[in-house]
């Protein structure tokens, strides 16, 4: 794996040993200083429960069976809580899945047809006829018609899976790892997160965290779910330290390579308060399968308390100290991906990118769902 | 008599050179393995593919069994075998060696050598009139580059931890992902089956546009001729850009450059279109010549010409030419701008129409027909129907916006299968099962063979359609491990696979019992239907045949 920006990732190793549990111990708030340095200074002296976990540190909110997640023995695509995701559920489901049903149905009944009539016992001496251009033109160009009566809804949904993400977006920049995800929130003072695999109980060692049922299904869950507000535009922001990965949630309908070296950019709206599963999706080496993505979507006030539980802001509030505090990379961490976890989120992530809000904008930020 | 030029003649001619023919048969060693023949070397081919698809057959096994159940249950063990007790990561890593190595066994090693290799070699020198290939000793090369780069393939396990790229090789992972010189072998592996499938490209052009017996225009040839031709030109611009694309992850690898490091100005982007610049064409290269042969097989089996011949040799030209300029359909979630997903989603959908005038024309073929139920014509059939379900499905996936769901699923390793494992395959035992008396001098057992079919029928849809249900619940693919709710239809895929295999025990069954104990076959087994050159020559054809060149009115 190389290394990008070595000093920063050590500054923010350093700084998560130096401060294991909680990382709101004592020191006094800087000065909003939007720079590499400010990585080092300590967190705000707001202290916020985290709204999504209970005392023990335990999901509140369990996934809701059959949402967000597989289900057993289904052969139906999974259930979409996003506007383009409905979209694309409907084209999939009302056009293309009986369009390509009638079509090999009528090449199977074709075939059953000719297999039965023209069978020898049946028509004992063939006719010859190798021609007819008025069946050769229909045969070309019907399947020209119904594709372009595929194409037209096809083309709307890539113009609305398109559309770039307003400016009242939260900015969700999820990094692939060799194997696990991390995860920052540049418009929200630069929250940081690394997001493991939960293993079974009988991986771990003692007194290590394990996976219980109310994270998730197993390979789903993971350490640290990525919480997310509904109702309000996600500008989901992929890139990756290593090889390329890809963050895909099957229920938002969104599938993303996480390139090294390249910024991708997407925008979706959750609907829907929930829990929702996904996997990397592009093959990144040996535990390729073990580096899920578990998104926690809450209502927007929910949200912002939960960004203030994490150190951050929300853009317009008043102008709080942005600090990184490298959340969630304590050392007591049980489910550390090996070596790797000392290094949590890397690729440029020691500055927190400014926040594109205007100062004027309306104060409860994320709630305003209006474009 | 002045028409002794004539095919049916000029094959009676043979049988009065047979003795001549018989007296120069080389010796064993010089025929085998310094062979100019088009036909043995054809048989090599076929011999080649039949070994490599059972080591690639045996790999997806041990996949299906890994997968029948939720968790890891044998990699490990395998990894004890091949390298003495390894981490878990090395038995996570053996399970990508092992989806590697099945993709690069299929398609290099299996359906290209004997769709090409052997039946191109085999029957396009006799059905255009010719007495060989234009570069007998070019032939050979070709094939002897094929076992090397296989066998540097196999090697490639027992020099490192083996190459865990997936088929595609992707840069970074097969960069600085994945040091050590397995990889190294692996893309050195495809080179040299690039270099084979280049020389052989060449060999079948010339022969092609220079060999036809007199009479023969182009617009007569048959479509299996055609179809090699098309996919001659598609190996013969496709190949070098992938020889060009792993050359430079060889050169990434070990000698400092950085076309696909980002860290130094390069980009992991420009592999991928590179990669698919080769790769979409490469998927034609696959099932071009099997559209052929079906062709020809449907026509000798409902004893009517081929409807629409023109149709049907134009359509693969087109089918050839829009190859190439839809590869980013594998790249939609790259981060491509959406005015290109909209041409890529466009320009892909365009396949579906000259892939539909094919399937409209077979079954036109057959209406009107007087059809009999070989063995050859209920593959031909079968593949008719599933390479059908294998289009459709690639229509769904055509659709970028789609894609942003279904890349990388289980959806898409249904989609190829059934157009490969169901389509290319099915159209392989149709082949072989038709040619099978020509090749040999035998006939197959009939019971058999229709055995053989029903079963492994029954088996690749058991196994390769709940894929599509996985899919669609989003089960990613390349995983050795999943969560608990897509136990079900892994299971049954994995049931799947064992019917397969039992569906395969039968043909080799056959085979066996064919060549040791089959009935003689006559030259031409098939009757009226069967009209090209082939045909009018004994089974199995003489060494050398049309030392008379057969004229066609």
């Amino acid at each position: 794996m190389r290394s990008f920006m070595v000093p920063s990732i050590l500054l923010a190793a350093g700084l998560a040993f130096a401060s294991p549990g909680s990382a709101q111990t004592a020191a006094p708030a800087q000065p909003a200083a939007a720079t590499a340095a400010s990585a080092a200074a300590a967190a705000p002296a707001a202290k916020v429960a985290d709204p999504t976990l209970d005392a023990a540190g335990r999901p509140l909110r369990q996934a809701e069976p059959g949402v967000g997640e597989p289900v057993d023995k289904a052969f139906y695509l999974q259930q979409q809580v996003t506007p383009t995701g409905q979209e694309a559920h409907w084209f999939h489901d009302v056009i293309l899945l009986p369009l390509i049903t009638v079509i090999s149905i009528f090449v199977l009944a074709l075939l059953v047809w000719v297999i039965i009539r023209y069978r020898r016992a049946a028509n004992p001496t063939p006719s010859r006829t190798s021609h007819n251009t008025a069946i050769e033109i229909i045969w070309t160009l019907a399947p020209v018609l119904i594709l372009v009566a595929i194409a037209i809804p096809s083309i709307k949904l890539l113009a609305a899976q398109f559309k770039p993400a307003p400016k009242n977006a939260v900015t969700l920049k999820a990094i692939g790892n060799q194997w696990f995800w991390s995860y920052e929130y540049p418009d929200n003072g630069g929250i940081q997160l690394t997001a493991n695999m939960l293993k079974e109980g009988d991986q771990v060692g003692k007194d290590q965290r394990y996976r219980t049922d109310a994270d998730g299904p197993r390979l789903l869950a993971t350490d640290q779910r990525v919480v997310l507000p509904v109702g309000v535009p996600i500008r989901l922001v992929t890139t990756a330290t290593d090889v390329i990965h890809s963050w895909a949630v099957p229920a938002f309908w969104i599938k993303l390579d996480a390139i090294p070296g390249r910024l991708n950019e997407t925008s979706f709206i959750i609907q829907k308060e929930g829990v929702y599963f996904g996997q990397c999706s592009e093959l990144c080496g040996a535990r390729h399968a073990f580096m899920p993505i578990a998104v926690e979507a809450v209502s927007p006030a929910k949200f912002a308390q939960w960004v203030a539980s994490k150190g951050g802001t929300m853009p317009g509030a008043a102008a709080e100290p942005a600090s990184t505090t490298a959340i969630g990379n304590d050392a007591s961490d049980a489910t550390a991906n090996g070596a790797a976890e000392a290094a949590p989120t890397v690729a440029a992530t020691a500055t927190p990118a400014p926040s594109n809000q205007p100062a004027t904008a309306n104060p409860a930020g994320a709630g305003n769902t209006g474009n | 008599m002045t028409d002794t030029a004539l095919p049916y003649t000029a094959a009676h001619g043979e049988h009065a050179h047979g003795e001549h023919d018989a007296d120069h048969l080389p010796g064993f060693f010089a025929r085998w393995f310094m062979s100019t023949n088009h036909k043995d070397i054809g048989t090599l081919y076929l011999i080649f593919a039949i070994i490599a698809g059972i080591i690639g057959g045996a790999i997806s096994g041990i996949m299906r069994a890994e997968l029948m159940q939720p968790g890891i249950q044998y990699l490990p063990w395998w990894v004890a075998k091949l390298h003495g007790e390894g981490t878990f990561d090395e038995a996570m890593h053996f399970w990508n060696v092992l989806i590697t190595a099945h993709g690069l066994i299929m398609v290099f090693f299996m359906v290209m050598p004997a769709m090409i290799g052997g039946f191109g070699n085999w029957f396009v020198p006799i059905m255009i009139g010719a007495p060989d290939m234009a570069f007998p000793r070019m032939n050979n090369i070709s094939f002897w580059l094929t076992v090397a780069g296989f066998v540097l393939l196999m090697l490639s396990p027992f020099v490192g931890v083996g190459a865990g790229t997936g088929w595609t090789v992707y840069a970074p992972l097969s960069t600085y992902g994945e040091p050590g010189p397995s990889v190294d072998f692996a893309i050195f592996s495809l080179h040299l089956a690039g270099a084979a499938s280049i020389l052989g490209a060449i060999n079948f052009i010339t022969t092609i546009f220079n060999m036809r017996a007199p009479g023969m225009t182009l617009h007569k040839m048959p479509l299996f001729a055609w179809s090699v031709l098309v996919t001659a030109f598609l190996l013969l611009l496709a190949l070098p850009v992938l020889a060009a694309a792993i050359t430079m992850l060889i050169t990434d690898r070990n000698f400092g450059t950085a076309f696909y490091d980002p860290q130094y100005g390069g980009d992991p982007v420009l592999y991928q279109h590179l990669f698919w610049f080769f790769g979409h064409p490469e998927v034609y290269i696959m099932i071009l010549p099997g559209f052929g042969i079906v062709s020809h097989i449907i026509a000798t089996f409902s004893r009517k010409p081929v409807f629409g011949y023109l149709g049907m040799a134009y359509a693969m030209v087109a089918i050839g030419l829009v190859g190439f300029v839809v590869w980013a359909h594998h790249m939609f979630t790259t981060g491509l701008p959406v005015q290109v997903k909209m041409y890529f989603t466009a320009a892909t959908m365009v396949i579906a129409v000259p892939t539909g005038v094919k399937i409209f024309s077979w079954i036109a073929t057959m209406w009107g027909g007087s059809i009999s139920f070989k063995t050859p014509m209920v593959w031909a059939i079968g593949f008719i129907f599933m390479f059908t379900v294998g289009g459709v499905t690639g229509v769904v996936l055509a659709n970028g916006g789609v894609d942003d769901y279904m890349q990388d699923t289980y959806y898409v390793v249904a989609h190829f299968h059934y157009v490969l494992s169901l389509g290319a395959v099915f159209s392989l035992f149709a082949g072989f099962y038709y040619w099978f008396p020509k090749m040999t001098g035998k006939m197959y057992n009939e019971a058999l063979g229709h055995v053989h079919f029903w079963v492994f029928f029954a088996g690749v849809n058991l196994l390769f359609f709940p894929m599509h249900f996985l899919g669609l619940q989003g089960m990613p693919r390349r995983i050795p491990d999943y969560t608990d709710q897509y136990a079900y239809w892994n299971n049954m895929a994995t049931i799947g696979y064992m019917v397969m295999a039992a569906g395969m025990a039968v043909f080799f069954v056959n085979i066996l019992y064919s060549l040791f104990a089959g009935k003689k076959a006559e030259a031409n087994p098939w009757g009226e239907g069967a009209t090209t050159l082939e045909w009018t020559l004994s089974s199995p054809p003489p060494f050398h045949q049309f030392e008379t060149l057969p004229k066609i009115d």
